[in-house]
């Protein structure tokens, strides 16, 4: 392992207990209001300062961190499952059924994904939840998110069916659950784990642009979607360079995730 | 002949517009707040001004009724109206789809210039350094939301087409660099090398060919992508294009547009991706 992605390595796995711990590692909660300094200079009560509301910038950017890094992985797992089942029962089975399944994932790559999303969440009902948002935001990114990932699977079953420890292993009698837990899934694990870790670098940005534009996770919980809302005021932000903490965190974040993940990606593609 | 495939291609095209168009307004039907008006928020209204306004949604409920009245509609030309602009659709798509198609057109040009050129040698001299530089150009530009980069040229004062090439180019820079690497690893490019065969001749006779039918694919990939990536720029820099119109549409809940644009944004990505497939098999065709 290069020296780069032992950094990469030691860098998320921090990054992943401080969020964890956010609740310890936090100076105070991510709604709480310090009215006195409203967009105050980072100081050792406000390690970053605070916005514009007095809520101090450090633990919401910790609570924020924990929202993308908890749920986009999330809704890599769920777009990953949906496509392990489709894509993988496709290729497995072969015929009619793996033609009908090929032909929703093509019309499902066809549509436009982001648009599509970006449709349904602003159909949200008007009074929903902070925490109803964010999972419905991830959910809708786990859902909309599978197609790409079903096509590669599905070819990769097929390789599988047609393989020759496969069709040894029919010949010998061997059960068709039994054949799919033993032999199929073990050998499909590399291009599923290969579609879980590409999927979640692309679900966090994903995140971060429906949250720039309002329509991602709702305040006042943060995300790094709305906390990169912060950037669009440029002259307050040329003042307090500090408050360009969001984005080094998910620039960091993210590609420590494509090196760690690189030889995986090419897998994934 | 390629051409022969053409009217099956078409025909293939039609049914997925057509099953894509049925799939979005289903998924937008099944949303939880679908038929809910932001004007029930209001506070003078009594029940029966708030039941009028819900019934008025009635006639969406049933979505194959809605998608067999909207596609009526669309083959005679009528999009249906904005109901929060108040005006024809096909009127706002003919003010703003130039206006996108324009900085997309651009964006995807610049980005694939500037991805490609940077490719090349990455692949073709393999230096260390280079790769390096090259890796990590891609890495950042691919970690930035594209909202971020719309953002930046605003500040910077540069064009939203600048910022779909930027979001275009890293994609391009390392899938390019994929491509023109296996195909310049292959038996017979190796061979000419061996040969002595100028390192252009064997670029534009052995590694290009072969690379090519992934190229055009590529191509048709990076139009979409450019589609998508023109939403958030378009709204940040205040760009008067489809983006701009999708994101209004979404903040005030304006279901005709959004139905119309996710539709139109199908068409063109099937098209790209067909145009693409097409050249890439008239091409093979031709070589062989």
């Amino acid at each position: 392992m290069s020296r780069i992605r032992l950094v990469a390595i030691v860098f998320l796995a921090l990054t992943f207990s401080a969020v964890l711990f956010a609740d310890f590692v936090a100076p105070a909660p991510y709604a709480k209001q310090f009215r006195e300094v409203p967009n105050a200079a980072p100081s050792l009560k406000h390690l970053l300062g605070t916005d514009d509301l007095g809520r101090d910038s450090f633990s919401r950017l910790l609570y924020g961190s924990r929202v993308s890094l908890l749920l986009a992985p999330a809704a890599a797992l769920l777009s990953t499952l949906i496509a392990a089942f489709v894509g993988g029962s496709a290729g497995y089975l072969g015929g009619w059924f793996e033609r009908v399944a090929l032909a929703a994932t093509d019309l499902s790559l066809s549509l436009p994904w982001l648009f599509l999303l970006l449709t349904v969440r602003a159909l949200l009902p008007l009074n929903v939840a902070p925490v109803t948002s964010v999972v419905v935001t991830f959910a809708l990114l786990g859902v909309l998110g599978w197609s790409s990932s079903g096509r590669v699977i599905c070819s990769g079953a097929r390789a599988i069916r047609e393989s020759d420890f496969v069709l040894q292993a029919k010949a010998l009698g061997c059960a068709p659950h039994r054949l799919i837990l033993r032999q199929v899934l073990p050998n499909l694990q590399p291009v599923l784990s290969a579609q879980f870790w590409t999927s979640i670098p692309i679900f966090i940005i994903a995140e971060a642009n429906l949250g720039i534009l309002g329509l991602g996770v709702a305040e006042p919980l943060p995300s790094w979607g709305n906390l990169l809302r912060g950037l669009e005021n440029w002259p307050e932000v040329k003042a307090s360079p500090w408050k360009l903490a969001p984005i080094v965190a998910l620039i960091a974040v993210v590609s420590c995730f494509q090196l760690i993940f690189q030889k995986r990606e090419n897998l994934a593609s | 002949m390629w051409i022969r495939a053409l009217p099956k291609h078409f025909l293939r095209l039609a049914l997925t517009i057509m099953l894509g168009g049925l799939l979005g307004a289903t998924l937008v039907r099944l949303a939880p707040g679908f038929g809910v008006d932001e004007r029930e928020l209001d506070t003078r209204l009594n029940t029966q001004s708030i039941e009028l306004l819900r019934q008025s949604h009635a006639s969406q409920r049933n979505i194959l009724g809605y998608y067999r009245g909207y596609l009526a509609g669309l083959f005679r030309g009528d999009l249906g109206v904005s109901t929060s602009l108040d005006r024809p659709v096909a009127e706002l798509f003919a003010e703003r789809l130039p206006v996108t198609l324009h900085s997309v057109g651009i964006g995807v040009a610049a980005g694939w210039l500037l991805g490609f050129l940077l490719a090349l040698p990455a692949a073709l001299f393999r230096w260390k350094a280079y790769e390096i530089f090259t890796a990590g150009l891609s890495g950042l530009f691919l970690s930035l939301p594209a909202a971020i980069l719309g953002l930046g040229l605003v500040y910077a004062g540069g064009p939203a087409s600048l910022a779909i090439a930027l979001v275009v180019f890293p994609r391009v820079l390392q899938y390019a660099r994929n491509i023109l690497v296996q195909s310049a690893a292959l038996p017979h490019v190796l061979a000419a090398h061996a040969r002595g065969l100028h390192r252009t001749r064997v670029l534009l006779w052995h590694v290009l060919p072969n690379a090519a039918p992934l190229l055009f694919a590529l191509a048709g990939i990076s139009v979409s992508m450019a589609f998508g990536a023109a939403i958030p720029i378009e709204a940040i820099c205040d760009y008067p294009g489809i983006g701009q119109l999708t994101w209004q549409a979404a903040l005030s809940r304006d279901l005709p547009v959004l139905v119309n644009v996710t539709l139109l944004i199908t068409v063109i990505t099937l098209a790209a991706n067909s145009l693409s497939d097409l050249a890439s098999s008239a091409f093979v065709r031709q070589r062989i």
